[in-house]
């Protein structure tokens, strides 16, 4: 998942041509009133945007402050704002070091959960990404009877509230399938079972829309399905992949409801954010370490995403997106 | 540390077991006789998705649908719970907020979303101007719970205030307020997380959407005499269309849905139920999965028309294929 330089050097390209357009005769041809207008318009624009950007980041922002201030500092009677840090410079790594290593039957004790996150999201990705594609081939480039309609059912199925689905899966998981309680293996499914419509659309969408002759060429060259699929239509969909593994990734980490019903709650499965949601719940004298605690749970999936951002436009759009 | 190598055992085996029967599917595919390759490919290619669907979705939903005519003994009851829905006040209350959550969330997020698109497009820093905006998308709603509970802190008048907006509220001579318990605004406090989190995704996708639209017909626009707003409104906003489409429609049917939130923050109560949180309450909690299932067959018919309509707008796009 290491980012290569080349996608950063186009980018860099685009955006240098698409100055050196902006800056065409047309414009400095304009009348100098309405250049007045446009730029005042666009300080108008600027501030707004600040504004906006502020707005959305304050709160986390908050977050992550308080993360670093000590317990007396957020609860208690000489508890204040986070924002007195910056006059009353008070920091400490001891509320990170208490959530995630510290050992004891009252700490949270989220390292182990985190790796929990982890080896839940892993296989559910891949699993996802690798069924997703397979459907979103047949869909786009089989023939077979009643294609479309079953498509536009597999894209309805993306409605279906999880809540309904959790008894009766759950009774099947446990009742006929007599999956082993306490390990992944339930996670795991339900997760994929869950991911594969929306999964299935987007990749669908970027599919459809690789060029006929390409596929057509390497039919003629001898090339089955599956030889186009793997040597074909995976490396040309690498994008859209990568949006689907960023989509996907994050869904499951920061899941909670599919936790609760299948995990079991216990160390050995539970996902990190069913800890952060108990240990948040009780209301007490160790509120102090939610912070810290929900910075722990976000970080990975703030690092992959900013990791990935950018496949992340570029797959969705170049599908079904375009007016 | 060696609770890990247990676990990332498992791992292993089940990526491996996995890799094993993808690769029997691809080898069943490419060895199948020629007269009937063609439908072998197709089962293979589709079946596991297929069954996985089938079991995880299409099987429980039917089952739903059964549910929601039943009482909390499963005896048959007709449209019982559907008369509870709608005549009892506090599941009127819960439709009621569900409206206003499916009117207000899109519209605000794809609103300012778009709005800030426009805004930095082309603007110095633009990617980490996104990045800021787009951020929370990265976050769960668990995680999104504690810091807007943090926002929203409120203590005592008189007492220093430890929430932000609180702070605020005091600087300017205001009383301290609760925002999650005084209904019904606390609803619109609710909202305003889930705007927080939906308006990155908007802005990325609109932002890339009016990057799509050709330079060409704005320089046109521009010649002709537009100024900023009617080149938004005439050529930019026409360019875009399907993108705001696709926007309005995935955030309405992630907000009909939202859960976790109202779970987190509130758990339902002071009159911030939605009906995907009290289906849970009802099914999970009180012991009626009949009312449960009821609430979620209304969601299913009320996302029902915008499914239809992009199953429509897919077809389109199929035909010109």
């Amino acid at each position: 998942m290491t980012a290569t330089p080349a996608p950063k050097e186009a980018a860099k390209a685009a955006g240098t041509a698409r100055r050196a357009r902006t800056s065409d005769p047309a414009e400095d041809a304009q009348p100098i009133m309405r250049r007045v207008k446009t730029k005042l318009t666009s300080k108008w624009a600027t501030s707004a945007a600040i504004l906006i950007a502020v707005v959305w980041s304050v709160p986390t922002f908050g977050l992550f402050v308080s993360s670093f201030r000590p317990a007396a500092k957020q609860i208690g009677p000489r508890s204040d704002g986070w924002w007195n840090a910056f006059t009353d410079w008070d920091f400490t790594f001891k509320n990170y070091v208490d959530v995630t290593v510290s050992a004891g039957s009252q700490s949270p004790n989220l390292s182990q959960y985190f790796v929990n996150s982890i080896a839940i999201v892993i296989p559910v990705t891949i699993f996802v990404l690798v069924l997703a594609s397979m459907a979103a081939y047949i869909f786009a480039w089989g023939k077979f009877r009643g294609r479309d309609g079953l498509f536009i059912f597999v894209f309805a199925l993306q409605i279906i509230p999880l809540q309904m689905s959790l008894i009766p899966l759950l009774q099947l998981f446990t009742q006929v399938l007599h999956l082993p309680p306490g390990s992944y293996a339930q996670l795991w499914i339900a997760h994929t079972m869950f991911g594969l419509p929306l999964g299935i659309f987007l990749l669908h969408n970027f599919i459809s829309e690789i060029p006929g002759e390409v596929i057509e060429a390497a039919r003629v060259d001898g090339a089955g399905h599956s030889t186009i699929f793997w040597r074909i239509i995976l490396p040309l969909s690498v994008p859209a992949l990568a949006s689907l593994a960023i989509f996907q990734f994050l869904w499951v980490w920061n899941d909670l409801l599919v936790a609760l019903v299948f995990s079991g709650g216990t160390a050995d499965v539970a996902p990190i954010t069913q800890r952060l949601a108990e240990i948040s719940g009780t209301r007490g004298s160790r509120d102090y370490l939610n912070p810290a605690a929900a910075f722990v749970s976000i970080i990975i999936p703030l690092l992959v995403f900013f990791g990935l951002q950018r496949y992340f436009v570029r797959g969705l759009l170049s599908g079904g997106l375009k007016g | 540390m060696d609770f890990i190598g247990g676990k990332l055992l498992q791992v292993v085996i089940a990526v491996a077991a996995f890799a094993a029967v993808i690769g029997i599917i691809m080898l069943l595919v490419d060895r199948a006789p020629k007269s009937i390759k063609d439908k072998v490919t197709v089962a293979g290619f589709l079946a596991p998705a297929a069954i996985l669907m089938l079991v995880g979705l299409v099987y429980p939903a039917v089952q739903t649908s059964i549910f929601a005519f039943t009482d909390a003994k499963g005896q048959g009851n007709g449209v019982d719970n559907f008369v509870w829905m709608f005549t009892q006040p506090a599941a009127l209350v819960t439709l009621r907020n569900t409206v206003i959550w499916t009117v207000l969330v899109p519209l605000l997020s794809t609103s300012i979303g778009l709005a800030y698109a426009v805004f930095i497009d082309k603007a110095r820093g633009e990617r980490a101007l996104k990045a800021l905006v787009f951020m929370p998308m990265a976050i769960s709603f668990v995680g999104a719970g504690i810091i807007w509970k943090l926002v929203y802190d409120y203590r005592g008048p008189g007492i220093e205030q430890t929430g932000v907006l609180n702070f605020l509220r005091v600087a300017l001579g205001l009383d301290p307020k609760q925002f999650l318990l005084d209904a019904p605004e606390n609803t619109v406090f609710l909202i305003i997380v889930m705007v927080w989190i939906q308006t990155g995704f908007a802005m990325v996708i609109l932002s890339a959407a009016i990057k799509g639209v050709p330079v060409e017909l704005v320089e046109a626009a521009r010649l002709d005499g537009a100024n900023p707003w009617q080149q938004f409104r005439n050529v930019t906003i026409p360019g875009i269309r399907g993108s705001l489409v696709v926007v309005l429609t995935t955030i309405t049917i992630a907000t009909l849905k939202v859960f976790d939130i109202v779970r987190t923050m509130t758990a339902g109560n002071y009159d911030t139920s939605v009906i995907a949180n009290e289906m849970y309450t009802q099914a999970f909690r009180a012991g009626e999965p009949g009312r449960g299932a009821a609430l979620a067959l209304v969601l299913f018919l009320l996302v029902l028309p915008i499914v239809v309509y992009n199953a429509r707008v897919l077809r389109k796009q199929r035909e010109i294929r």
